[in-house]
Formats: structure tokens, sequence, C-alpha cells
């Protein structure tokens, strides 16, 4: 079979080429994007660099869990901007969107789930209560 | 851009004579490609995070990674923000030259790619210092006190400080008691023990495995948009009419940013 890429009058090759007056349109979708992923990147750092993960006593800083959720939001928001937008993944097709997203975050958060899972045993195990440490 | 989501019947879609998800097939295996690569990052970072989750201390991101170039230390995740700024901007001037590819726009194309190529080897050069400094070490290492193992520090008065983890400091005279009946001392990272988690020395194996694997990516990355180049300058994607192969490069070179985002939470923000 001769490779598609290679085509040059194939619909979903050359369709994909577009106008001048459409180029402004995605450049500035383009640059928004970018303000966007940079100002997420600034808030991250202000943020660990100003709140501390345990206060001056080495007490358990009581924010530090809404924090930590709260980068870890962060992360997926700025994940989800360069997948979508920048790989274009948005704009292809549903069936194709899901094709790539659904086994992956299906997998990813039952790897997450039994990897937390079973380190919460070793928790246990090596710092808990009855831990086998003297 | 999606080559054309307007209406089609399925049996045009699934009859054969072309993709049914109207993407070319290179482009479809680059996908498969990124999900089997997002797949083993995945497993670095959660194997990362459950050697973690068991482990009775770790070190914090902000006190590992102060150091400035040129500045030395007490910049808490400065260095990291500026790499991490560089490679998203990288990341956009790609989308950029696959834009320009879209309107065929040659110069354009070689001009975004070009920029593309040199914030990859500033991103890899930023991370080959990175490493040396965490190699390397702080100044003063780490001691192994009564009180357990401490990280060496002065201040800007010249006064001794002790980091006892978990953001506890201990300083002057108990400091310098402390100090003086050391029984041992540790400098630096390596495979074997890191001063940064004395207790913990997988910490400096997670940090090289998965900062090298993904620095090896940028590498391979940088080659393969250099590569790309090439052929743009040389209109070879003139001639084929569409410059589908930078879109390809591309899709791997924002993977890589991708990566990144979650190396820079995992390792430095949490």
């Amino acid at each position: 079979m001769e490779r598609d890429d290679l085509v040059q009058d194939h619909s979903y090759s050359v369709s994909a080429n577009h106008d001048e007056a459409h180029g402004v349109e995605i450049r500035k979708k383009i640059w928004k994007v970018t303000g966007i992923l940079t100002l997420i990147t600034v808030i991250e750092v202000l943020i660990g660099a100003f709140i501390k993960q345990y206060d001056s006593s080495g007490a358990d800083n009581l924010l530090w869990p809404y924090v930590k959720i709260g980068f870890l939001v962060l992360t997926v928001v700025k994940a989800a901007y360069i997948v979508l937008v920048f790989m274009h993944l948005g704009d292809e097709r549903k069936s194709f969107k899901w094709v790539i997203l659904a086994p992956y975050i299906l997998f990813i958060l039952y790897l997450i789930f039994i990897c937390l899972t079973e380190s919460s045993y070793w928790f246990e195990v090596f710092q808990g209560e009855n831990s086998i440490n003297p | 851009m999606a080559g054309d989501s307007d209406n089609i019947s399925r049996t045009e879609l699934w009859g054969g004579n072309g993709s049914p998800f109207r993407i070319s097939y290179g482009k479809q295996w680059m996908w498969m490609f990124l999900v089997s690569d997002a797949l083993t990052f995945g497993g670095l970072l959660t194997a990362y995070g459950f050697a973690r989750h068991q482990a009775p201390s770790w070190p914090i991101g902000e006190e590992t990674f102060n150091a400035m170039p040129f500045l030395g230390n007490g910049y808490p995740l400065l260095y990291v923000a500026l790499m991490t700024f560089i490679l998203i901007v990288s990341s956009v001037t790609m989308v950029l030259a696959v834009e320009a590819g879209h309107r065929l726009d040659k110069k354009g194309v070689i001009k975004w790619l070009l920029f593309t190529v040199i914030g990859g080897l500033f991103f890899v050069g930023s991370q080959g210092w990175e490493w040396y400094h965490f190699i390397h070490g702080t100044h003063f290492g780490s001691i192994l006190t009564s009180e357990g193992w401490a990280v060496v520090d002065y201040n800007s008065a010249n006064e001794l400080i002790l980091r006892m983890g978990r953001g506890l400091t201990i300083t002057g005279e108990k400091a310098a008691i402390l100090f003086d009946s050391a029984t041992a001392t540790m400098q630096g990272a390596n495979l074997i023990e890191n001063e940064y988690a004395p207790l913990v020395p997988q910490y400096a194996n997670f940090f090289f495995f998965i900062t090298g694997f993904h620095g090896f990516h940028v590498f391979s990355g940088v080659v393969f948009n250099f590569i790309i180049l090439i052929n743009v300058v040389r209109g070879v994607y003139e001639k084929r009419g569409h410059y589908e192969m930078v879109e390809k490069v591309g899709l791997y070179w924002h993977f890589i940013d991708l990566v990144w985002v979650f190396v820079f939470t995992f390792f430095y923000l949490l």
C-alpha cells in the first residue's frame, strides 16, 4: 500500500492546510494558551517557594494537603492544554480522541490506586505502630 | 488541525480505503507510540510515588533545588522554573512551526523550528548543570549527629545552621556541639547514598533515572527536530505539498513538554 503521508491530494493531509486568515486565528489561540501555561507555572513556583510543608517547629503545615491537591489540579490543567491544543488532539475526530485517552486514563488510575494501596501497607509494616523496625 | 470533521457516512468511514479516524497512518502511530511512552513514564512516576509514600521522610524540593548558576544558593525553585519556562516556550515555537507548515510557509517553518532546536539544547544544558550540582551537592554536605542526619549550612552572618529535615533547623551553641560530635559525613549524591535524604538512598536513584530518561527524550527530540529542519531547508516537504512530518515530530516534542510538567510537579513542587 502506498504511504498515505506521501500522497499529495489525500483528504486528511492536504485539507489540513489553511490560509493566512485562518492562521491568524490559530496563532491567537496559541499565544493565549502560552499565557495560561506560563501563568500556571508562575503560580506553582510562588506557592512552592512561599508555602512551607512544615512550620518552623517541624510540625505539619495544615494547609499543605490542600496545596498538594492544588498542585495536582494545576498540573492536570496544564497537561490538558498541551494535549488538546498544542498536540491538536481536541481537533481530531472524537473516536480517535477516546482511542488515545480512555485506555491511558483507565490504566494509569488503576496503577496509581494499586501502588498507593500497596505502599500504604508497606508504610505500616516499616513505620507503623507495630512496625518490624525496633 | 483535523483533516475534516464534517459529516461522513459510517459506511464510507469504516468501509476501507482510508483511515476511519481521518488521520494519516504516520500520525496515528506516532500517537500510539506516545501512549506507550506515556505509560512508561507513568510507571516510573508511580514507582516514585510508591517509594515516597512508604518512606519515613522525603527531601523538600525547594530546599534541595535552590541553586542558580553564577549566583549560588538561596533561590528556591527559580532555576527549574526557568527550565520549565524554556521548555514551554520551545513547545510554543513548535506549534508555530506546525502552523506555518499548514500555510506552506517554508521560511516560517525554518525560523520556528530553529528556535525549537535552540530551546531544546538550552533545556538539555540546564539539566546537565542541574545534575552536576545535584551530584556535587551543597557546599557543606550532611553530617550524622546524635539527633540524626543534618544538612550543614551557614547563614549570611556566617553562623552554623543544621537542617534536620521537616523544615526544622538548629542553630547556635547546640548546633556547634552537634557539629563537633558528628560521627559521619556525606556529600553530594550517587546511586548508593545522597546527602539530601540520607535515610532514603532511592531518592537519588529515582531522580537520576526519571530526569535522565526524560533528558534522553529531550536529546533525541532535538536530534529529530534537527533532521526535519534539514529536510525543510532542502525543500523535501515543499515538494511533497504538506508539512506533516513537522507535525509528527511536533507531537513527540509536545509529549516531552507534557512529561516534564509531571516531573516538575512530583520532584520539585510536592
